[in-house]
């Protein structure tokens, strides 16, 4: 289920070069925001629900999702050095599995804990804003992670299809089409925040608590199997 | 000892026909993979490597199905051609990391093994991404070499190598066969494959042309018609006297090219007749070139005899 060796190469291949800058710009930048709004308007409930909501998890989370699910795979599929992980006595599942937790671990932290803290910023947890919307980064980087190491395996151009997913679907369907709300990710955590905080935080979601947590465990589960499956599948593109 | 069988394999990806019904068992020794670029080589490679399932037929080793068994790395090392290979790495953590994905239990002795066996000690801490082309190459070896594997397949090894290098790896290979292990490699030059491959399989255009050791290879290639376009200053004088002689089985007046077609059946004997025949007929060579010396040509005749 997991390979210590796997996860430490994974793991140098996502924090190293420009990823890990990648990685940091919009967590700064949420906090950055966050300062900012405090500084100028005080504690404001209303402010930090939208800012929370509105970036933190419709932007961030998905953004930092694609980056880590799809570049703890991706790039080794790319350039062709996965051979040295598949040409080993190592079952694909284990593989599969050693980068979900690593791509899980890097989206946690670099949402939950920036969301947790732009939150206290905001309006120092007031009506559990903050910690209802760090749940909520918590389960959905969880989603994300499966789904896009999945697309990592699928798609030449994972991180072009992962963004147009994240800013495309789960940002701008999610939050303006009603049908396309039920089938996002970002919706499904909101079922969880929503519970979480008080009532009056005014978090909604579009689909109820208890279809919410199927929904995630099934993406995650379906994004997971089938992402073992397509890496012992994988052929290695044959040059002559 | 392990033996690699390979049973009417067949590879086809949508409508291309990448390998087409080949049967060929790599004992222990060194074997060369010869072939042109495009005829299927890799394809074959990474079918015994497990990363392609044969479209039909079977590849085994030691009677053990390859692909989808993930316990026949045990006893295969690979070497790719491709460069990925983990370029944030130094050598030694590069070989070190594959020990340990092969469970091996002390991944550090061995890489330094692995690492001594190839000559890299020198540059093992320094990254990859610093590594020549030689140098990567070697690290490669190191790491295929890391478990001490029974079977050794390398794709297009001496590719982009300079004379230096080669020799190196030769020698390296030499011993590795000499071990009893069985080593494979594919090459599109004759003269690699012949250095060093004690047994020679030839494919083209994904069809087992031929098999043996270089001399039959060699054989094949020298005694199929050579192709030439000779410009001399009587052409028909010329081939006159080159078409009484048993050596020359064809001549053809080039309009376009002011020159003959000659088509050549005895090799060594045309190349000594021609200019003797020249001289001795007052006719003076402006030009001879051979027109189908391309390995292609070459091993187009081998599949058609």
């Amino acid at each position: 289920m997991y390979h210590h060796t796997v996860a430490r190469l994974t793991l140098r291949a996502l924090l190293g070069r420009r990823r890990a800058l990648f990685l940091l710009v919009l967590p700064a930048l949420l906090i950055a925001i966050a300062l900012a709004v405090r500084l100028v308007t005080g504690a404001d409930d209303r402010a930090a629900g939208e800012i929370l909501g509105g970036f933190a998890l419709a932007v961030m989370v998905p953004l930092i999702g694609v980056i880590a699910g799809t570049g703890a795979i991706a790039p080794e599929i790319d350039d062709g050095s996965i051979v040295y992980l598949l040409a080993k006595p190592l079952k694909r599942h284990t593989i599969i599995l050693t980068k979900l937790w690593v791509a899980i671990g890097v989206t946690l932290s670099f949402t939950v804990v920036p969301t947790l803290l732009a939150g206290f910023i905001l309006n120092g947890n007031s009506q559990q804003i903050a910690s209802a919307y760090a749940l909520a980064a918590a389960v959905a980087s969880v989603a994300y992670s499966a789904v896009f190491l999945l697309l990592g395996t699928v798609s030449r151009n994972a991180v072009v299809h992962g963004l147009i997913y994240a800013l495309v679907w789960e940002s701008l369907f999610g939050s303006l089409v009603p049908g396309a709300r039920a089938l996002s990710i970002q919706q499904w955590a909101l079922a969880l925040a929503e519970r979480v905080a008080a009532p009056g935080a005014n978090i909604t979601s579009e689909v109820g608590l208890p279809a919410a947590l199927i929904l995630l465990t099934a993406a995650t589960a379906a994004g997971t199997w089938y992402a073992a499956r397509r890496l012992r599948a994988l052929t290695l593109a044959s040059e002559g | 000892m392990t033996t690699i069988r390979i049973e009417n394999a067949s590879r086809w990806f949508g409508n291309v026909v990448a390998i087409n019904d080949v049967s060929v068992t790599i004992g222990p020794g060194i074997t060369g993979l010869l072939g042109p670029n495009g005829a299927g080589k890799s394809t074959l490679i990474h079918m015994m490597g497990g990363f392609l399932p044969p479209s039909a037929g079977a590849v085994t080793l030691d009677g053990e199905p390859i692909w989808r068994n993930e316990a026949v790395y045990r006893h295969i090392g690979l070497v790719p051609e491709r460069e990925g290979m983990y370029d944030y790495l130094t050598g030694a953590e590069f070989v070190r990391a594959n020990a340990e994905l092969h469970g091996l239990p002390d991944p550090d002795t061995a890489a330094r093994a692995a690492l001594a066996t190839v000559e890299m000690e020198h540059a093992a801490d320094r990254n990859i991404v610093t590594y020549s082309k030689g140098m990567r190459q070697r690290v490669k070896m190191a790491s295929a070499l890391v478990h001490e594997p029974s079977v050794l397949l390398l794709d297009e090894p001496f590719n982009g190598m300079d004379p230096r290098q080669r020799m190196q790896l030769m020698d390296l290979l030499r011993r590795m066969g000499e071990q009893g292990r069985t080593v494979l490699f594919s090459s599109h030059i004759l003269e690699e494959v012949e250095q060093l491959a004690s047994h020679i399989e030839v494919i083209v255009a994904g069809r087992h042309a031929a098999s043996g050791d270089f001399r039959t290879i060699r054989r094949l290639m020298t005694d199929r018609p050579h192709r030439y376009l000779v410009r001399s200053s009587d052409d028909r004088v010329l081939a006159a006297a080159l078409i009484a002689d048993p050596s020359t089985t064809g001549i053809h007046f080039d309009t376009e090219e002011d020159g003959l077609r000659i088509e050549a059946a005895d090799f060594p004997r045309f190349t000594t007749q021609l200019p003797r025949l020249a001289r001795e007929h007052g006719v003076r060579l402006l030009s001879v070139s051979p027109s189908d010396e391309s390995l292609e040509s070459v091993f187009s005749y081998l599949v058609s005899a």
